[in-house]
């Protein structure tokens, strides 16, 4: 466990959705930290609040929804207070952001190294030579073969992979302290896959940048991150190292979802899932969330958990594993 | 006894023709207009599937096995061999059409119930209409199906945008097992379902294989999920399949060097953490195959021969067939892939 | 059913269809709730024109020339009538003649959107279906009339026709069409491509029953925006053919006419025989548009997710 000032301290993350039927609260009291150069894998199924926190931490969440946190901290600057102004200047620059699909983050009307030259140049005084090096070099980075000629090209010219990387590149390309990526390989193949998860780890060591990587996917973060936080329900339920995490959780649903992994041959066994589904965030259960499916739910379930800590493992529940 | 399903030679190429002045004006010039590039989506692909089996069609992207998917379930005609359910070819219309026999299980659960129609009329629209259920009986057996998939009656009246992605699956299996088929193809059925809904599915997949006796055809890119369900595993490169063999054997001791490469890159939760480098290159494009094996440029192992034959489908032990030139031989494990580093002139030209 | 199974117990409550569902978003907006409400308001008017209004303007034994252009608010010569909008020139009701007007105009705009709907739709998705040779045909006739601007293509239609509501009418579906087909070829060739509908011809399901079952009722939404529209844009059209002295015949005088025969005295004051026809016009074809306008911003964020 690294020392020294964390490069991100969230404390609080609370992201409501005002809508007609009522309030919906897609990140309810987030909070972690984030040493500078670590990774920091946020696991999840489909209505845990994952992107919505990603988004919520780059600002990025419009109207109907509303971000409130404690404290947002980075690099010692409080964000949580900051001004449109200053995200603008932070986002692309100090925090970079890949998402899912690649064809939403690059413009498909303007050749790829337009995008990546304007990038550099919003955020730095060089001039449009100086600029077009720093990108070419940032193409090369990510494993685009022939980079000088792939400056000209239109996204739509390039495989998905290939766009991925662009979209990569074109976080990594002013040295940011802090990307979020969100589910970037889920729509790649399992090939690509493997090539851009083991190059964001060494880009990520070579350069010292922190990583926050959001995907529903346990396994494809267990090899990548150092620590790792699931969610459900728009909540953290549990937090710790990578490996003991997966070895042994301490949270039922943790445990559920491990459990529910297919490995090996069925040889005629079943798997055991989770009972249930997961609620819908506009009605949630009152207490633990996950109660209603939890195999180990008590009567001491029906108040919220309260955030517990033992030995560098944080999680929610009152009668852990 | 006859094998249940037997594809021979499947071939689907796609491409226009040339169009209409291009030829005219070749034909003035006394010429053969170019005609336009074909994909050969599914390139002389030849299986057999026993009753009750489950068989696995693994690949990536542009590699057919949805293609392959269709052609079986008789959306789509091929464009050279066939395909035999019980020694018979696939008919359309009358009793013994393939859709009474073939059913198709799609990936997005989303697009795949029609939004203005309440279940009840999905699930009986069809049967009725082939007189597999008299429309009087029809929503007792809407019902009846709803059960065998898990879920409640009371949903019969419901209109799928109130259900959640698994319950909308599980919707789609329901409309596909009304029409009594025996064979269930499974295009990435379970792929766009979170990992606790999935789990579900295939245990439902499994119970329905025991209750009902069906045979699956099952196209995944996922392999951890291909390895528990199926008994014998497909892996398909560029519409052919490079390798075939029980799961153990294939799973244990690969024998192709792409199939090496998936298992090998494939994230699993219970493999030790490795520091190798996968595999290098792009999938390539369907319009401009590699001459010879189509895997020679990104395969670690590739020798002069592979660029200019094309190795064929050979059995290199019983019940295991593998596409390689190399596969005779021993010499690969995954473990000599980790260490091999594949030369820069073998990284993609795309 | 295996206890591993049970999983969906959560009761599903009934929800409306989604046509009620979108009816109860359209009133929403109180915009969309007081154009469909004027728009129903003068429909109904239309109708009931026989009924409601205080003197038949077509009936000549009820029209006198002595009560030839009357001041809004007059009484008739004998007393029996109180012009509530004037009269003209041959001493006609105004407000009648406009009640007349609004049957003709809704009369003709509604059915000639109808019938352009019905062949637009089937062609489109005709062409949707077969797509190759016949798609190709197809839109290019459609590209072909588009590209004509409506206003000549009906002019020069009912030149060569003569006057007459069915010859209108003709006309009329002739320059509409072309937006039904391309619109549903567009919607329908989308819609094929989905999985539910490759999921109703793997059930073996005849073509027809899929097309006009399956793709059409979810290509009804950009359908029924461009109905809507469609049917203010042939109301202003017919209104401005009658206004050219085209189209509808004096015996059948929609509210154009009306504004043409009137026009001549705008500048001598007497101005109600040709402005309250008019407004009459701008509320029908702007209820029209302002439905047409909320139906299309509740249609487009309803998306299944």
């Amino acid at each position: 466990m690294s020392s020294g000032l964390p490069l991100l301290t969230v404390d609080g993350l609370t992201t409501r959705f005002r809508m007609p039927q009522g309030a919906v609260t897609a990140v309810n009291d987030v909070s972690f930290e984030l040493q500078p150069g670590r990774i920091l894998g946020l696991v999840g199924e489909s209505g845990s609040g994952k992107s919505v926190t990603a988004l919520s931490l780059l600002n990025l969440v419009d109207k109907p929804g509303q971000v409130d946190a404690r404290a947002i901290v980075f690099k010692g600057e409080p964000l949580h207070r900051a001004s449109p102004s200053r995200w603008n200047a932070l986002r692309g620059d100090r925090i970079a952001l890949v998402s899912q699909d690649p064809m939403m983050s690059l413009n498909p009307v303007i050749r790829i190294g337009e995008q990546l030259v304007e990038t550099i140049r919003i955020h730095r005084r060089l001039s449009a030579a100086d600029a077009r090096r720093i990108a070419i070099d940032a193409l090369e980075r990510v494993g685009i073969p022939a980079p000088v000629e792939r400056m000209q090209a239109w996204p739509h010219e390039l495989s998905g992979g290939m766009r991925q990387r662009v979209a990569i590149a074109n976080a990594l390309v002013n040295q940011p302290d802090l990307i979020i990526a969100d589910e970037p390989t889920t729509a790649l193949d399992v090939t690509i896959q493997a090539q851009i998860l083991y190059e964001m780890k060494r880009l990520a060591r070579d350069s010292g940048t922190a990583l926050i990587w959001i995907t529903h996917d346990l396994a494809v973060v267990k090899d990548l991150a150092d620590e790792l936080c699931v969610m459900y329900a728009g909540r953290i339920v549990e937090r710790g190292p990578v490996a003991e995490l997966i070895r042994a959780p301490r949270h039922p649903y943790t445990r559920g979802l491990l459990d529910s992994l297919p490995h090996g041959r069925s040889a005629g066994g079943r798997l055991t899932p989770i009972r249930g589904a997961a609620p819908p965030l506009s009605r949630l259960p009152a207490g633990c969330a996950f109660a209603p499916r939890c195999p180990r739910a008590a009567a001491a379930c029906g108040e919220p958990p309260p955030l517990s800590s033992a030995g560098g493992r944080e999680f929610r529940c009152v009668r852990p594993l | 006894m006859n094998p249940f399903l037997q594809i021979h030679q499947l071939g689907k190429s796609f491409g226009a023709p040339a169009g209409l002045l291009p030829t005219a004006w070749a034909a003035l010039r006394r010429r053969q207009a170019a005609q336009p590039p074909r994909v050969h989506a599914v390139n002389g692909v030849s299986l057999d599937v026993q009753r009750g089996e489950i068989v696995g069609l693994v690949g990536e992207s542009g590699c057919g096995k949805s293609t392959l998917g269709r052609l079986v379930a008789g959306l789509i005609e091929p464009s050279s061999g066939d395909v035999r359910i019980e020694g018979q070819p696939l008919l359309h219309g009358g009793p013994t059409s393939v859709h009474r026999q073939v059913q198709m299980v799609f990936q997005n659960p989303y697009a795949s119930l029609n939004p203005r129609r309440r279940i009840v009329d999905t699930l009986t629209e069809a049967p009725v209409h082939h007189g597999i259920v008299p429309r009087a009986g029809a929503r007792v057996h809407a019902a009846e199906l709803l059960e065998t998939v898990g879920l409640d009656a009371s949903y019969l009246d419901r209109f799928p945008h109130q259900f959640s992605g698994g319950q909308r699956q599980r919707i789609a299996i329901a409309r596909a097992l009304a029409m009594q088929p025996q064979l269930l193809v499974c295009d990435e059925a379970v792929s766009a379902l979170d990992v606790s809904v999935q789990a579900q599915i295939l245990n439902l997949f499994l119970d329905l294989r025991e209750s009902r006796g069906l045979t699956y055809l099952f196209i995944s890119h996922n392999l951890s999920v291909v390895e528990y369900l199926a008994d014998r595993v497909a892996i398909m490169y560029l519409g052919r399949v490079v390798e075939l063999a029980d799961t153990a054997t294939l799973f244990a001791a690969p024998k192709h060097p792409y199939t090496q490469a998936l298992i090998a890159d494939a994230p699993r939760l219970d493999a030790r953490a490795t520091s190798y480098q996968p595999i290098q290159g792009e999938l390539p494009s369907p319009l401009k195959p590699p001459t010879g094996c189509s895997f020679h440029p990104r395969c670690p192992v590739a020798l002069p021969r592979c660029k200019t034959e094309a190795p064929a489908l050979a059995e290199i032990a019983p019940g295991h067939l593998s596409a390689c030139h190399l596969s005779a031989s021993d010499v690969h494990q995954p473990a000599a892939i980790h260490v091999v580093a594949p030369p820069a002139s073998l990284r993609s030209v795309a | 059913m295996p206890a591993a199974l049970a999983i969906a117990v959560t009761p599903v409550p009934p929800a409306p269809s989604p046509t009620r569902l979108l009816l109860k978003r359209f009133l929403a907006s109180p915009v969309g709730a007081v154009a469909l409400g004027l728009l129903l308001l003068l429909a109904l008017l239309a109708v009931a024109a026989p009924l409601i209004a205080p003197q038949n303007p077509y009936d000549l034994a009820t029209v006198s020339v002595m009560n030839s252009d009357l001041v809004p608010g007059s009484r008739s010569e004998d007393g029996t009538l109180t012009f509530l909008l004037g009269s003209d020139a041959a001493g006609r009701d105004i407000l009648s003649a406009i009640l007349y007007g609004l049957r003709i105009s809704i009369g003709v705009g509604i059915a000639s959107a109808l019938i352009a709907l019905l062949v637009g739709t089937a062609l489109g998705l005709v062409a949707a279906h077969f797509g190759g040779q016949v798609d190709a045909f197809l839109m290019r006739i459609v590209d072909l009339q588009l590209s004509f601007p409506t206003i000549l293509v009906a002019l020069t239609l009912l030149a060569t026709l003569g006057q007459g509501v069915d010859k209108t009418l003709l006309a009329l579906v002739i320059v509409q069409w072309a937006y039904y087909a391309r619109n549903v070829r567009g919607s329908a060739l989308v819609e094929r491509r989905k999985e539910y509908v490759e999921a109703a011809i793997g059930q073996g399901l005849p073509a027809l029953r899929v097309m006009f079952v399956h793709i059409l009722p979810n290509c009804m939404a950009p359908l029924l925006v461009t109905a809507t529209l469609q049917t203010a844009h042939a109301i202003t059209l017919e209104a401005t053919m009658s206004f050219l002295g085209i189209g509808l015949p004096p015996t059948e005088p929609s509210l154009g006419l009306l504004i043409a025969n009137g026009f001549e005295y705008l500048l001598s004051n007497k101005y109600w025989v040709s402005i309250y026809p008019g407004i009459a016009l701008v509320l029908l074809v702007g209820a029209i548009n302002l439905v047409g306008d909320r139906l299309r911003a509740v249609l487009n964020p309803r998306d299944d997710q």
